[in-house]
């Protein structure tokens, strides 16, 4: 490294260390995106974001529109919500997410007559999506309709967008990266968005690049989605947008190794990309900012992919936010005999549920069902001391010393080998050949970090 | 909707397809062509020592977990890798017997006592045969066996000790110079193909760098070791004895140094080993330059003709130490934005 350097960028094109797992994203790239029908119910948990939980607008019996806003996120961090659906609110209950957190939600019954999704789909990937008129739109305009359209990241930490692009004088964003590394396995979502709705996400990323004063826009997408990424350069042509093609590789579409790889920058420990001067969306956040944007439609439905050897039919879906999993899953064949967990997200960084009444919330950007071969849980034994866990970690840490730290619980090495650093991508346990739970130990050392930082 | 029939657990959710005992059958594997060419060069009796080693080796661990009531970890075959090192840094003239009580030492005292695989501080095996230099030297020293050139592989078997006896190169380098090596191995061109090959003077397993090489760099291949320790060891070994293994300075001859005692197998099979080796890179390549600063120096000033073996064992006791001080740099660590 260091040796190359990615055409017309500062970066690589690559970053230390990460892994090659097998990216399995043939069972559901080829499959277009197919649109579902809206549902009989929709549950919206009042906290689908990074930030505050919204508050609720809507009381039981009352009738909402499409569109309409059924809780309002009053603090800066937040985002509001909108119905996927037209009906009437049943209930406000509560829910429990794969992530653990347990919260209310509005049910909403589906009642009278519907927006029609394939409409929508269709809108995103039409192709007279505008490129020249883009300046009529002020930048804090842009950033406001982002706040109200509730638009929030879509790659899976759903970090309200509208924070990330508000005007602010202190920082100054040179360069805006639109994510479409997908570096998850098994998920295809963003790359089919890419191959469909290039144009859509272009119009966001001028856009997005305005309302931030980018200098530059750049699109990052592996070099593993040949087809996205010529899509993408027919649809930029004429447009300053750039496009940094990446080496697939684990955890590519991470913030901090994205920024490295693409601008050869490293933002420090406790830093944001700002800081850099740097602001990053996803590809499917960017298209639906064209949405918000140019056709005044808030962010209701997503494209999530439905994945793994444990589904009978692997497809891509556009889906209303507030659908079931279950729904989702049945639509797709439903799972197989040896199907032995499903995850929401990929299988490196994804939650694992049993409940199949859970929604699709704004950062579910898949299912993977995953069999009995791949999950096999096998015994654990002691530590080699071989180093794998060091050549994996995109962070440069040791989990190995690390995961000791916690289990023989000392927070005071764990601080000196900088446990806080570590972000939970999983390359240390996915390489592990005695089999040990690394990540896991770390996140129980960072706990008893926590604790004696308190006390 | 609740399934009970799923599995629900943290992520990650997959996991690579490498088990510890996976790395050490393969090493197993990578050990067995230099045990096959052996058999031809020194005859079919140091497969009797090998399977004696190994053997032992494994039933030390059995029985010394079951004693101490720990699971028995025999299957992840490191006590095999052991047991095969073992046999490899012995002469091919020694009685049968003789890997019994290193197995023991290796084993019990180096290993399981410690707290069992990954928890030594020393290599077992290279433990092992410090032992039998210490209790049985003259063995140890002196049972060396001409290679057998005429395919006659049952010529040493049932042979004492006494009767066999040959000199291995660096023996011959140390104590009557370049010009009698020369006068017993022929010319440097034959000395550097033998050698290579492995017909030369040697313990059962160190001779043959040609194959020992193979292994060696299918392991790197396989990124079930790195390169750092191997390479930073031979080039030591090569430029040092470079530099003062001469009759004058800069005269000495690297290769001779590299292809001769037991550097190749120590460089990639011994002082690899996970457990008693440094884990980061910079820790790594001062381990591997340290091992063969040590080997030149025992060589040319020390008693014995040959070092590693204690080369390997003092830079072991530095292992921690190297992980202490050389700690990797974290991501971001000193970046100015």
């Amino acid at each position: 490294m260091g040796l190359f350097r990615l055409k017309g960028f500062p970066g690589t094109g690559n970053f230390r260390h990460g892994i090659h797992p097998p990216d399995n994203k043939s069972l559901s790239a080829e499959s277009k995106v197919e649109v579902m029908q809206t549902p009989e119910t929709v549950v919206l948990p009042l906290l689908q974001h990074i930030g505050a939980q919204c508050k609720p607008v809507v009381k039981p019996r009352q009738i909402v529109r499409y569109g309409e806003v059924v809780g309002v996120g009053r603090a800066f961090i937040s985002a509001s919500l909108h119905s996927p659906v037209a009906g009437k609110v049943k209930k406000i209950g509560m829910v429990t997410l794969p992530n653990s957190m347990h919260l209310p939600a509005i049910s909403i019954k589906t009642e009278g007559d519907q927006i029609n999704p394939q409409r929508l789909w269709d809108e995103m990937t039409a192709m007279d999506w505008p490129r020249d008129c883009i300046s009529i739109y002020a930048p804090e305009t842009i950033a406001k309709i982002i706040h109200n359209s509730g638009i929030v990241g879509l790659g899976g930490a759903a970090f309200p967008t509208h924070v990330k692009v508000a005007p602010n004088d202190s920082r100054m964003i040179d360069t805006l990266l639109i994510n479409g590394c997908e570096c998850e396995p098994y998920l295809s979502c963003d790359d089919r968005l890419m191959r469909e709705a290039p144009k859509a996400i272009v119009t966001g990323a001028l856009l997005a690049g305005r309302a931030v004063a980018a200098k530059e826009i750049v699109i990052c997408v592996e070099n593993n989605k040949p087809e996205a990424i010529l899509k993408l350069q027919q649809a930029t042509e004429k447009t300053l947008i750039k496009i940094a093609v990446l080496k697939t590789k684990y955890p590519q579409g991470s913030e901090k190794q994205l920024v490295k790889s693409v601008l050869g920058l490293e933002i420090p420990l406790g830093g944001l990309p700002s800081d850099a001067g740097v602001a990053i969306s996803n590809v499917a956040t960017i298209a639906s900012v064209a949405r918000g944007v140019i056709k005044e439609g808030p962010l209701t439905h997503r494209v999530i992919s439905v994945s793994g050897r444990g589904i009978k039919h692997p497809k891509n879906l556009f889906v209303p936010i507030g659908i079931s999993m279950g729904e989702v899953i049945e639509y797709c064949g439903g799972i197989t005999e040896d199907a032995a967990r499903i995850i929401s997200g990929g299988p490196m960084m994804g939650f694992a549920f049993s409940d199949m009444t859970t929604p699709v919330t704004k950062g579910t950007s898949g299912i993977t069902v995953l069999t009995h071969d791949e999950i096999s849980d096998e015994q654990e034994t002691s530590c080699v001391r071989c180093g794998r866990c060091v050549d994996a970690c995109p962070m440069n840490l040791v989990p190995t010393r690390l995961a000791l730290a916690a289990r023989y619980n000392n927070p005071s090495i764990a601080i000196r080998y900088h446990i806080n650093a570590c972000f939970e991508c999983g390359c240390c346990t996915y390489v592990c050949p005695a089999k040990i739970k690394l990540v896991q130990l770390i996140r129980t050392g960072k706990k008893l970090v926590a604790a004696m930082a308190k006390s | 909707m609740i399934r009970t029939d799923l599995f629900v657990s943290v992520s990650p959710h997959i996991k690579q397809d490498v088990t510890v005992a996976k790395i050490m059958w393969t090493v197993v594997a990578c050990l067995i062509p230099p045990l096959v060419l052996s058999m031809f060069v020194f005859g079919f009796q140091i497969l009797y020592i090998t399977l004696m080693s190994v053997g032992s080796c494994v039933a030390t661990e059995a029985i010394s977990e079951k004693l101490l009531s720990r699971p028995i970890t025999v299957k992840d075959g490191s006590a095999v890798i052991t047991g095969l090192l073992l046999a490899y840094v012995i002469p091919p003239g020694v009685p049968f017997w003789m890997p019994i009580p290193a197995a023991i030492m290796a084993i019990f005292v180096t290993k399981v006592l410690m707290g069992g695989l990954g928890f030594n501080i020393f290599n077992p095996a290279l433990i092992g045969r410090a032992f039998l230099v210490a209790t049985y030297p003259v063995a140890m020293t002196t049972a060396w066996l001409e290679p057998i050139r005429d395919a006659s592989v049952f010529k040493y078997a049932g042979a004492g000790v006494d009767a066999i006896s040959a000199a291995t190169p660096l023996y011959v380098l140390k104590h009557y110079g370049m010009s009698a090596f020369m006068e017993k191995f022929g010319s440097m061109s034959a000395i550097y193909t033998d050698f290579f090959i492995g017909l030369r003077p040697g313990c059962i397993g160190e001779t043959s760098a040609l194959l020992l090489l193979i292994g060696g760099i299918f392991l790197i291949w396989k990124k079930y070791i790195t390169w750092h320790i191997p390479i930073s060891l031979i080039l030591s070994v090569g430029v040092l004895t470079w530099i003062f293994g001469g009759e004058t300075l800069f005269t000495g001859n690297p290769l001779v140094a590299v292809l001769s005692g037991g550097v190749m197998l120590g460089a990639f099979f011994m002082a690899t080993d996970y457990v008693t080796s440094p884990t980061q890179k910079t820790g790594k390549l001062i381990f591997g330059a340290g091992i063969g600063a040590l080997t030149v120096l025992i060589r040319l000033k020390g008693g014995y003709p040959e070092g590693i073996c204690y080369a390997i064992l003092l830079m072991n006791s530095l292992t921690p130490a190297l992980d202490q001080w050389f700690r990797p740099k974290r991501f971001s660590e000193g970046a100015k934005i």
